[in-house]
């Protein structure tokens, strides 16, 4: 990874709103270039998406999350990836980690009631043959996501004008 | 009752600084958007907070040695020396301070004698020439141009020099202009000093924010140089330590130890946790290639040229500052000067910048900007900015 894509790796992901003119002046590059490297990070998949945080809280939309612990007995031609991937298709499905400890597979689900949450579970997770056990927890509060928190902090606590 | 009769004159007639009477009208405001503000918008690293915390919990609550925590004092020793290749010894050369500012003020009272002339290039941060003033000294202002990208020239400094010179202060990188000496500029100096033997009060706490690939050199490090310099540094604008005021002085032992004398009655020590903290901050710095550093270097570039070409896109000539992270932007194609433009900037469009004047009457005709604020209020202010001066 260049020092350029590096930067603007570090932009973006901040505020992936930045227009390329303004990429390219902090970066010291012309927008031609700029844009060519944006370009090859969204092509290799480096950069998969833009998208913002949200705090749904705030929406009032019906919803219930949940982070399921899932333990695997990887079989044959059937490893932890390929259970992953059975795990990531179902829709519900936010995230999917592979994780070290005491569990494998750490998946983020969204479902809009706790009946079909409980419906994603019962019928679609645990009958997958290589799954062994879950642990459902479902999350009460959300305090940071992505690097950002949620409530509203004064952000500057600097004097407004300084020597 | 009035108390005019018990205080010293030439003390009451340094006027407040220029700055104060922006800071007040714009903390009346709300949905100011401020690049007024001289310090870091990054809080201080984490595990450099924590080592504070801990120095707390630990019972560290004492006095600590005059010069500063011994491994303070050792740690300042190594960075200086690994970062910048300047020499000084932790037990007889280097005196930790209450920032870089009490290290300006006890040099200049242990050098100025009444009449002494100390040599102030401008403009520059505010506290030089009142300093020289509180210690009896006269300031004599240098002037640096924009034509010479506000480098202090070897020529104007040998022909500000009198009999009574004691002293040139060097403040590079600068606050307000963001310039810079390179190697050539500095050795002009030095020839200088070789002449005339002034002392050199080199003022580098900015010393980590150059750009552009330019590495800082310290004064002290050029030969034969060493012997007549103090140099300053410290911990608020590198590592965003600023409210912890931790600094350091360090020069020959024979002028330190003086220097010390001042600090150890007026200051006793520059507090524990502030230095906790520096010990921590330098220490965790030098194991991983000063990261927390380097990071917060990178998002200044990035915020310097975004700001740099906004002022010159609306025709706001800006030179390119290459240290700091302030902008000195000229303001004369508005026809302003630069406390109405100021004024009125902050009055009609909410943004908050300081007059180059109230660096010195030189800085008429530039306003300094600083960058350290959220890429977002940047761009929100320059927009504000290019509307101003439309309506002019």
């Amino acid at each position: 990874m260049t020092e350029l894509e590096m930067s603007l790796l570090d932009l973006l992901q901040e505020d992936c709103r930045l227009p390329l003119e303004k990429l390219a002046v902090m970066t010291g590059v012309s927008i031609e270039e700029c844009a060519a490297a944006i370009e090859r990070l969204e092509k290799d998949r480096v950069i998969l998406r833009y998208a913002p945080t949200i705090n749904w809280d705030k929406t009032g939309r019906e919803r219930v999350e949940a982070m399921i612990e899932v333990r695997v007995m990887p079989q044959r031609d059937m490893g932890f990836d390929a259970v992953a991937k059975r795990v990531y298709h179902f829709p519900e499905v936010r995230s999917v980690y592979l994780m070290s400890g005491g569990y494998d597979l750490l998946v983020l689900v969204e479902t809009k009631t706790l009946r079909e949450l409980a419906m994603f579970v019962s019928e679609k997770l645990s009958p997958l043959e290589a799954v062994t056990g879950t642990a459902t927890s479902f999350v009460l509060k959300r305090y940071k996501e992505d690097g950002v928190v949620f409530e509203e902090t004064p952000s500057d606590r600097r004097l407004v004008v300084s020597p | 009752m009035n108390y005019e009769r018990y205080l010293n004159p030439a003390i009451a007639a340094v006027p407040p600084s220029g700055i104060r009477r922006f800071f007040d009208l714009a903390s009346t405001m709300r949905e100011v958007i401020s690049l007024g503000v001289g310090e870091p918008d990054f809080v201080t690293p984490y595990h450099i907070r924590n080592a504070a915390i801990n120095s707390i919990l630990n019972g560290e609550t004492s006095y600590t040695a005059n010069r500063g925590l011994p491994e303070l004092r050792k740690e300042f020793s190594l960075y200086l020396k690994d970062r910048f290749g300047l020499d000084y010894d932790p037990a007889e050369e280097i005196v930790v301070t209450v920032g870089a500012s009490e290290a300006i003020d006890i040099a200049l009272r242990a050098i100025v004698s009444a009449g002494d002339e100390v040599l102030v290039p401008e403009p520059s941060y505010v506290s030089y020439s009142p300093s020289v003033v509180f210690a009896g000294g006269r300031p004599v202002g240098i002037r640096t141009l924009e034509e010479n990208r506000f480098r202090l020239k070897a020529e104007d400094v040998r022909a500000a020099i009198t009999p009574r010179t004691k002293a040139l202060i060097l403040p590079y990188p600068n606050n307000p202009t963001g310039a810079v000496m390179e190697r050539e500029d500095l050795l002009a100096i030095a020839e200088v000093v070789r002449e005339t033997g002034i002392l050199v009060l080199s003022d580098e706490i900015y010393a980590e924010l150059t750009y552009g690939g330019l590495r800082h050199t310290s004064f002290a490090t050029l030969p034969g140089m060493w012997d007549y310099t103090l140099t300053f540094n410290c911990m608020s604008k590198a590592f965003a330590m600023t409210g912890w005021r931790v600094g350091c002085l360090c020069g020959p032992a024979q002028l330190v130890s003086v220097m010390n004398k001042i600090h150890q009655y007026a200051i006793l020590c520059a507090p524990r946790q502030g230095q906790a903290a520096a010990v921590e901050a330098l220490r965790a710095g030098r194991e991983n290639g000063y990261e927390d550093v380097v990071t917060m270097r990178a998002s200044y570039d990035r915020r310097r040229r975004l700001l740099v070409d906004g002022f010159n896109r609306m025709g706001l000539h800006c030179f390119e500052p290459l240290g700091t992270f302030y902008a000195f932007p000229s303001i004369r194609s508005t026809g302003l000067t630069s406390e109405e433009f100021c004024q009125r900037l902050l009055e009609e469009k909410h943004v908050a910048c300081v007059p180059g004047t109230a660096f010195a009457p030189c800085g008429e005709g530039h306003i300094r900007c600083s960058y350290a604020t959220g890429i977002d209020k940047l761009n929100i202010a320059l927009q504000r900015m290019e509307e101003f001066i439309r309506t002019l």
